[in-house]
């Protein structure tokens, strides 16, 4: 028997597949195609303080081997999220977090602060870099004072698991990485998307309502397993990879650049059951390459 | 519940810019509504990332095959009407709401144009129990109006063309039924203009319609939240809470 448990600080992992924010609904989407308890864990939508509408359609534009998206953060707030949706998704066989993010310092810490008081979210994820918001979102995350600040304010209120999810979108994500980790970051997850944009050549219009999204799918993982690699390098707190990761040979690659656990994200829309299939693939991969624990293989680049 | 099935292509029957896929899988399908969707994946196409939502056209239980009438609009779609007989189809479904069950003494037009006649046959064959179904299918051209004999075999087929190829001429919302026919429900499907005009035309007459939205999806089961479509209570998933709406629901 392969062991597969990954113990993150005050986070334990049944396996390191998790599923990624904005990819996954609140899980109870994929139920019909995954069991969740065969994953390490589920990465709820991002949640804000207040109720987001979201930006205007069109979100979307396919890319080749990837997606645009500029969603921008559309949820109910935090307070529907724990009076509706939390009782729903509580008792599922898997660790739930949350991705918390804010237009401002204040409505990071209140949301984080309200969650925190929920017994069954173990974690959260700090979103500090959403390209898709005007305010805050990604401004907080690529500049080393701007995530020191956020995520100090947010470590002094949130007392379990706190997981910051970086953005790609900067010179030197290792300097970021460092910054969250001295601010009380327990790990960091990277990466977000990338900035990125389409226009419609006959119209000559941007095809995105806002002009620019964030690019994700499977041709964004080179640049993202290579920023694992940096960042896995530079911090001592664990890595969390994603970005692109579509089979279980994509996330032992991840984890072999330095990630102890990763999500998967767009994939889920190629694949609805790719989740559980990753985490099985992996125990197939030790299995056969005669791995006793997943833990062997974080940071297991020959170079 | 839905299901994500490996089906087989087992016939096909190609049109000038579409194909009608007879796809059999070896599980029994799921219970599927008239007006749901399936999410198909393309295989081996590099401008095709995500799958492709495509209107259930007809459904055999007994068979365990469904048919999928298909436009060929970009890459995906190209890519979906070239498979050969025989080829592997991934399918997630069912997805979406459907349209609302018609009561037993309703009077319902279904209105359709383009591919967007594709849903309305599966749904008509759902409402078997009502005394007569009207279909009212539109196209640019007489090539547009495919499998008319399976329409015609569900109830009375009314037409329109652009061009005055076929039926009446002009857009669905010029046909003279309009003045003299008795219906209480519409439901329509196909491109947008013609949809708010069929919309418009209900609201004029007083009628109740729903009708079939295509935004542009990623996920299909309401995860991803990139088909909003801005409705009175904000932006709502055309993939999970569509892709039909009561035209009430909408800003336009």
């Amino acid at each position: 028997m392969v062991k597969t448990e990954i113990k993150l600080k005050g986070l334990t992992l049944k396996n390191p597949v998790m599923t990624a924010s904005g990819t996954f609904g609140y899980g109870e989407e994929y139920a019909d195609f995954v069991d969740l308890s065969e994953l390490g864990g589920i990465i709820v939508k991002g949640t804000t303080l207040h109720h987001r509408e979201g930006n205007p359609y069109p979100r979307m534009a396919e890319t080749p081997m990837g997606m645009l998206n500029c969603v921008g953060l559309q949820n109910k707030g935090v307070d529907y999220f724990i009076e509706t949706i939390y009782p729903r998704i509580r008792n599922f066989e898997t660790n739930v977090l949350v991705n918390v993010s804010g237009s401002n310092i204040d409505d990071y810490v209140t949301a984080a602060a309200k969650i925190d008081a929920l017994e069954d979210i173990p974690a959260i994820e700090l979103n500090v870099s959403c390209p898709n918001v005007k305010q805050g979102g990604m401004a907080f995350g690529v500049t080393c004072s701007g995530i020191e600040q956020v995520v100090k304010a947010v470590r002094e209120v949130y007392h379990k698991h706190l997981m910051v999810k970086l953005s790609p979108n900067v010179t030197n994500i290792a300097e970021i990485a460092l910054a969250a980790e001295a601010a009380g970051a327990d790990s960091v997850s990277l990466i977000n998307t990338l900035l990125g944009m389409a226009i419609d050549a006959e119209t000559r219009k941007p095809v995105l309502s806002m002009v620019t999204g964030g690019l994700s799918g499977a041709c964004v993982k080179p640049v993202a397993l290579r920023m694992v690699w940096q960042v896995s390098k530079a911090v001592k707190i664990p890595v969390i990879g994603l970005g692109g990761i579509s089979s279980a040979t994509d996330a032992i690659e991840f984890m072999l650049a330095g990630a102890s656990a990763i999500q998967i994200g767009t994939a889920n829309f190629i694949d609805p059951a790719i989740s559980a299939k990753v985490a099985k693939g992996i125990v197939e991969y030790c299995e056969r390459q005669g791995v006793e624990d997943v833990n062997e293989l974080i940071g297991g680049m020959i170079i | 519940m839905k299901k994500l099935i490996d089906f087989q292509l087992v016939d096909k029957q190609s049109f000038q810019r579409a194909a009608l896929l007879r796809l059999r899988c070896d599980e029994p399908l799921p219970e599927i509504r008239g007006g749901q969707f399936a999410n198909v994946r393309v295989d081996g196409c590099d401008k095709a990332y995500l799958r492709r939502p495509i209107s259930i056209h007809d459904v055999d239980y007994q068979s365990n095959t469904l048919d999928l009438l298909i436009q060929e609009k970009h890459e995906g779609t190209k890519k979906l009407c070239a498979l050969p007989v025989g080829a592997k189809v991934n399918v997630v479904l069912p997805l979406g709401n459907g349209f609302t069950t018609p009561e037993k003494d309703d009077n319902i037009l279904l209105v359709g144009g383009g591919i967007g006649i594709a849903p309305l046959l599966y749904f008509a064959k759902k409402c078997n129990y009502l005394q007569n179904i009207n279909f009212l299918l539109g196209g640019r051209t007489q090539g547009d109006l495919m499998l008319l004999e399976r329409f015609r075999n569900e109830g009375d087929v009314f037409i329109t063309t652009n061009d005055g190829s076929m039926g009446e001429e002009g857009f669905v919302t010029d046909h003279s039924l309009w003045k003299t026919m008795k219906i209480n429900k519409i439901y329509a499907c196909g491109p947008m203009p013609m949809m708010k005009a069929v919309a418009k035309k209900a609201r004029e007459m007083g009628i109740w319609c729903e009708v079939s939205l295509e935004n542009q999806m990623a996920c299909g089961i309401g995860a991803c939240l990139c088909c909003v479509e801005n409705t009175k209570e904000g932006n709502v998933c055309v993939c999970k809470e569509g892709p039909v709406f009561n035209i009430e629901r909408l800003l336009w």
